[in-house]
C-alpha cells in the first residue's frame, strides 16, 4: 500500500492565519485563550515574539504566519497553546491565531516524501485541502528530524 | 492527643535577587553571585582602556591584585541599544565586571523556570532561567554567561601586550565611552 492510501480518522483542531487554514493534532492542542499581555526581553531567537504566563508557567508565543503565508498576522483573537515534543521533553508554545479554531474529525492522508518538512500530513475537509502542521519542523528549538503523522506513528485514540 | 497534619506545606526554597535595569529592560541576578556594586564614577581614571573589534561588549578592564577584570556592556552583551551605565557589578569569583544602567531593587524569588527549548540561541548561555515577580517575566542572568573563556584568554594577551607597551598608566578612561 502506497502513502497516499493510508488515511485514519483523527481528530484536528483547524486554526486560521490570515485567510489561510491550517490544522493541528488535536492531542497536541492543550488549550485555546484569549490574548494576554506579551513579556519580551533580551533573545536572538528571531520566530519568537515574546512569552505569555499561562497556569503559572512561561509560553513562548511563535507567530507561524509569516512562514505559512508570507506575511505578519494581522490581529490576534487567539492563542492556541500547543505542545511539542522537544529533546524527550514535552514543551509548550503559543500560536497567535487570527480566527475562531475548530474541533473537526477528519480523514488524515500522511504527507508524502515530497511535501515540506512542516506538513505532517493532509485533510480535506469543506472542500479543501488543509495542511496538518508538523510544529516541531516550524518552531524553534532543538533540530530533530521531521516527523510524519503516519497510521504507524500516530498514537491510538480510545474514547 | 494532637495529629500532625497529614500533608506539610514544603518550605518554599527562595533566594535573593538583585533587579537591575539595562537599557529599559529588567533583569535579574542573584545576589550571591555579586560581590560588590560600584559607581562607574569610582573607577574613572584606573580602567584601561581596549579597542578590540572582535570583543565589541568590553572597552574596559580593572586591575584588581594580580588579575584583570573586563568590564562588560551589558546592553551590548545583550544586543540591546546603549545606555549611558552608572554602576558596576564585581561579579564573585569571576573576572567579569557588568556595567549596568542601575538597580531596580532586591527581592526574593521562589521559582525558576527553565527556559522553554524554542529559545535556542545565545540566550541559553546568558540565563539560568526565568522568573515570574509582580505579574512580570524577567530573565535571570547567568553570571557564568558573559565572556567564554576563549574570550578571556584572548583579552589577557591583549591587556598583556598592552601592557608591555605603555610607558604610562592610562588616565581618565570614561567607563560610558
Amino acid at each position: 500500500m502506497s502513502w497516499t492510501e493510508q488515511s485514519e480518522s483523527r481528530s484536528c483542531v483547524l486554526l486560521r492565519l490570515g485567510e489561510r487554514r491550517f490544522a493541528v493534532a488535536a492531542e497536541q492542542v492543550a488549550e485555546l485563550v484569549a490574548p494576554s499581555r506579551m513579556f519580551r526581553f533580551a533573545h536572538h531567537t528571531p520566530q519568537i515574539d515574546g512569552v505569555i504566563v499561562r497556569r503559572g508557567r512561561v509560553v513562548p508565543v511563535c507567530d507561524l504566519a509569516e512562514q505559512l503565508t508570507g506575511k505578519k498576522i494581522g490581529s490576534r483573537r487567539f492563542y492556541l497553546i500547543a505542545t511539542r515534543r522537544q529533546s524527550l521533553k514535552m514543551d509548550w508554545i503559543a500560536l497567535p491565531v487570527s480566527g475562531d479554531c475548530e474541533l473537526i474529525q477528519a480523514d488524515l492522508t500522511p504527507a508524502g516524501p515530497s511535501d515540506s518538512p512542516h506538513v505532517a500530513a493532509w485533510i480535506s475537509h469543506g472542500g479543501e485541502v488543509i495542511e496538518v502542521l508538523n510544529l516541531s519542523a516550524l518552531t524553534p528549538g532543538v533540530v530533530e528530524t521531521p516527523v510524519h503523522l503516519s497510521p504507524a506513528t500516530v498514537p491510538e485514540v480510545h474514547a | 492527643m494532637r495529629f500532625a497534619p497529614a500533608h506539610k506545606t514544603p518550605a518554599l526554597r527562595t533566594e535573593q535577587i538583585i533587579l537591575f535595569r539595562c537599557s529599559d529592560q529588567m533583569f535579574a541576578i542573584s545576589s550571591t553571585s555579586v560581590q560588590e556594586v560600584r559607581s562607574v564614577d569610582s573607577l574613572a581614571g584606573a580602567p584601561m582602556e581596549f579597542s578590540e573589534p572582535s570583543v565589541t561588549k568590553v572597552r574596559h578592564a580593572v586591575r584588581r591584585g594580580e588579575k584583570n577584570l573586563y568590564v562588560v556592556n551589558a546592553a551590548v552583551h545583550f544586543g540591546l541599544k546603549p545606555s549611558p551605565a552608572s554602576l558596576i557589578f564585581l561579579l564573585r569569583n569571576s573576572r567579569v565586571a557588568l556595567l549596568i544602567d542601575g538597580i531596580e531593587k532586591m527581592t526574593t524569588m521562589t521559582r525558576l523556570q527553565a527556559l522553554p527549548e524554542a529559545f535556542c540561541h545565545e540566550e541559553r548561555i546568558w540565563y539560568r532561567g526565568l522568573t515570574v515577580l509582580d505579574q512580570n517575566v524577567i530573565p535571570v542572568v547567568n553570571p557564568e554567561g558573559f565572556l567564554t573563556q576563549e574570550e578571556l584568554l584572548h583579552l589577557d594577551a591583549i591587556a598583556g601586550a598592552q601592557a608591555a607597551h605603555s610607558t604610562a598608566p592610562a588616565s581618565g578612561a570614561s567607563l560610558n565611552s
